[in-house]
């Protein structure tokens, strides 16, 4: 493997400045480079044609016949709020849902066991096939099907007032997710070296220590990103719940543009707010990914800021090359 | 440093640690191993040549049940490898008894098979704390101890991929070792090594033999075999062909097959 990475005495021995004749004698260490940098010339013809263009949609949208003071009047009405922090909920807690189900459906779709597999097998085939807003209008008339629910002595209910709109939501959409979650687990699970699997048994680990220690901290690496992903396209999906009566952002924005007048506002406000709870969720990611990267030999991944100073600065001159 | 208190010193002395008689082998119509005799003394360290796909890695997986034999019967320290024997009926192992004797054997891959996202003394301290429940602040001790054995004391924060393949595979050593193993499986542990990196990995390969530790070493490190080794044995096509001493066997093999192999290795 790599043996270099054991050199003993961080310091470099010094180059020996022999071989280069222009080197003035006398002088420590070896001469920097000084050279013109290549100039990125498309970088900046880029640069400009992409400002322009933008401004000149911002421009369209600023002559248009919409009533932009409308945007920040309500921007922060306890009904956006209250709608935001209901889509947030209904994200985080179908994400639970989906990834705990996921997890659970991959490591059966990969168990020895014929019966556990099939089972998996067929839950990831039959949500993964149908449309979600189906399944959500499923969960939402599943009261024609049974009219009571009745756990024995722990609960008793009808149907209808069990099902509350929040739950249909959050089943609707959490057992969806649990079937893609369930591939991309699965994924991450046969990334792992076989050979991990066996010295973990060679120690004596049970087949439940052994994924829970060992495995699946390996396949995380392989799963967060993509479920990052399936974060951020939950978040815009819980937009679809309305449907079953739950009260989430887009639907309150909708409602308040009916009763204000400003119904199209109301589409901009929301997707604004989409864009900065979707913004808030990738920061958090990258500190998951982080987090998971420990101990691999690539170097992690960098913050959010170290990406965005990186950006900006390879825009201009590379400055640091000669530092 | 420790030495490994050996723990059956009651025992019946020269008693056999793993006893093989006619086991055998397939991968589906594949038959790897053909029907392989053979006995590993208490405190022996027991080397095992021959060429690739002989079936030597099969059977020391055999050994911890990693792999299921299909035929015969193979025995540790006295208990049967992976079945219970009542009456004259064999009763598969549960997953759960299968992985309490899996925690006297120790075994030391080729490829080292750290865990990567485990510094070197997490690595060492997993089975102890998971498996046996010790408790973590004595785990840790036991493994600075274990690391300071194989010469790796200042690397306990090291994560395997900041560790040169020599100072990784000494480092699954004494992962092994945290077990107190009564057996340790050694599967061609140098062969992945830069040459210059095989040394250190023998070194402590050889002061453990000097414990009295049982060992069983694939190899093809024949100088390791003459000098270290008690006992050698050489298999191809999934049988044994020759066993002995290692110094007859290797200075006077008997056998045309081993004599073909060793004029190719030495
Ligand atoms: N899990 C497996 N499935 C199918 N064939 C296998 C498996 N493991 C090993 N073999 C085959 O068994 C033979 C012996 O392999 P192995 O025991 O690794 O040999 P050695 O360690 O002596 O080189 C090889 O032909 C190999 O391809
Ligand atoms: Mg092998």
């Amino acid at each position: 493997m790599s043996d270099d990475i054991d050199r003993t005495g961080g310091a470099p021995e010094d180059a020996s400045p022999a071989k280069a004749p222009a080197a003035p004698a006398g002088q420590a260490g070896p001469q920097a480079i000084r050279a013109v940098p290549v100039r990125h010339y498309g970088r900046y013809v880029a640069a400009v044609v992409a400002i322009a263009v933008l401004v000149a949609i911002v421009y369209a949208f600023a002559q248009g016949k919409i009533n932009w003071g409308a945007v920040p009047d309500y921007f922060f009405d306890h009904r956006i709020l209250k709608g935001a922090g209901q889509t947030l909920l209904l994200t985080l807690l179908s994400m639970l849902i989906g990834v705990v189900g996921g997890v659970v459906l991959a490591i059966m779709r990969l168990s020895r066991n014929p019966v556990t597999s099939s089972i998996a097998w067929f839950y990831i085939w039959f949500f993964r096939g149908t449309p979600v807003l189906v399944q959500l209008f499923v969960w939402f008339n599943l009261g024609l099907v049974f009219e009571y629910i009745n756990l024995g002595p722990i609960y008793k209910n009808y149907w209808s007032d069990f099902m509350t709109p929040f739950l249909t939501a959050l089943l609707g959409l959490g057992l969806n997710e649990a079937a893609y979650m369930a591939e991309i687990c699965r994924a991450g699970l046969l990334s792992v070296d076989e050979g991990q699997t066996e010295a973990a048994h060679a120690l004596g680990m049970s087949h439940g220590k052994t994924l829970r220690r060992i495995v699946i901290p390996q396949a995380m690496r392989v799963i967060v990103p993509p479920t990052g992903n399936e974060v951020i396209n939950m978040l815009k999906t819980t937009s679809l719940v309305s449907a079953v009566q739950y009260y989430e952002l887009l639907r309150y924005a909708q409602d308040i543009g009916q009763t204000s007048g400003a119904p199209v506002e109301m589409l901009f406000l929301a997707a604004a707010w989409y864009l900065v709870m979707t913004s808030v969720l990738s920061i958090g990611q990258y500190y998951i990914e982080r987090y998971y990267a420990r101990g691999s030999s690539r170097s992690l991944p960098p913050t959010p800021w170290q990406r965005l100073r990186a950006n900006l600065l390879s825009l201009g001159r590379p400055k640091g090359a000669l530092g | 440093m420790t030495t490994p208190t050996k723990q059956d010193g009651g025992r019946a002395t020269a008693s056999a640690m793993v006893k093989a008689e006619d086991v055998h082998k397939s991968f589906g119509s594949l038959q790897v191993l053909k029907g392989i005799d053979l006995e590993v003394a208490s405190g022996e360290v027991f080397c095992l040549i021959g060429p690739s796909g002989s079936g030597k890695s099969t059977f020391l997986r055999c050994i911890n049940h990693l792999e299921k034999i299909n035929a015969g019967r193979l025995y540790v320290d006295g208990d049967l490898v992976g079945y219970r024997q009542q009456g004259d009926r064999l009763h598969e192992l549960r997953d759960h008894e299968v992985a309490r004797k899996r925690r006297d054997i120790g075994m030391v891959f080729q490829r080292f098979n750290l865990f990567p996202h485990m510094t070197a003394v997490e690595n060492i301290m997993e089975a102890p704390v998971q498996v046996k429940g010790m408790n973590k602040g004595a785990a840790r001790e036991r493994a600075a101890q274990l690391l300071e054995r194989v010469g790796l004391a200042d690397k306990a924060g090291s994560y395997p991929s900041q560790l040169s393949g020599g100072q990784q595979q000494r480092v699954a050593i004494a992962r092994a070792l945290a077990m107190d193993p009564k057996l340790m499986l050694f599967d061609e542990p140098t062969s992945a090594l830069d040459p210059e990196l095989v040394g250190d990995v023998l070194d402590v390969m050889r002061d453990l033999a000097e414990t009295g530790m049982t060992m069983i070493v694939v190899t093809h490190e024949m100088g390791f075999a003459r000098e270290v080794g008690d006992s050698l044995v050489f298999m191809d096509g999934g049988v044994v062909v020759e066993s002995g001493r290692p110094r007859d066997v290797l200075t006077d093999p008997q056998h045309e097959r081993t004599q073909s192999f060793l004029s190719k290795v030495l």
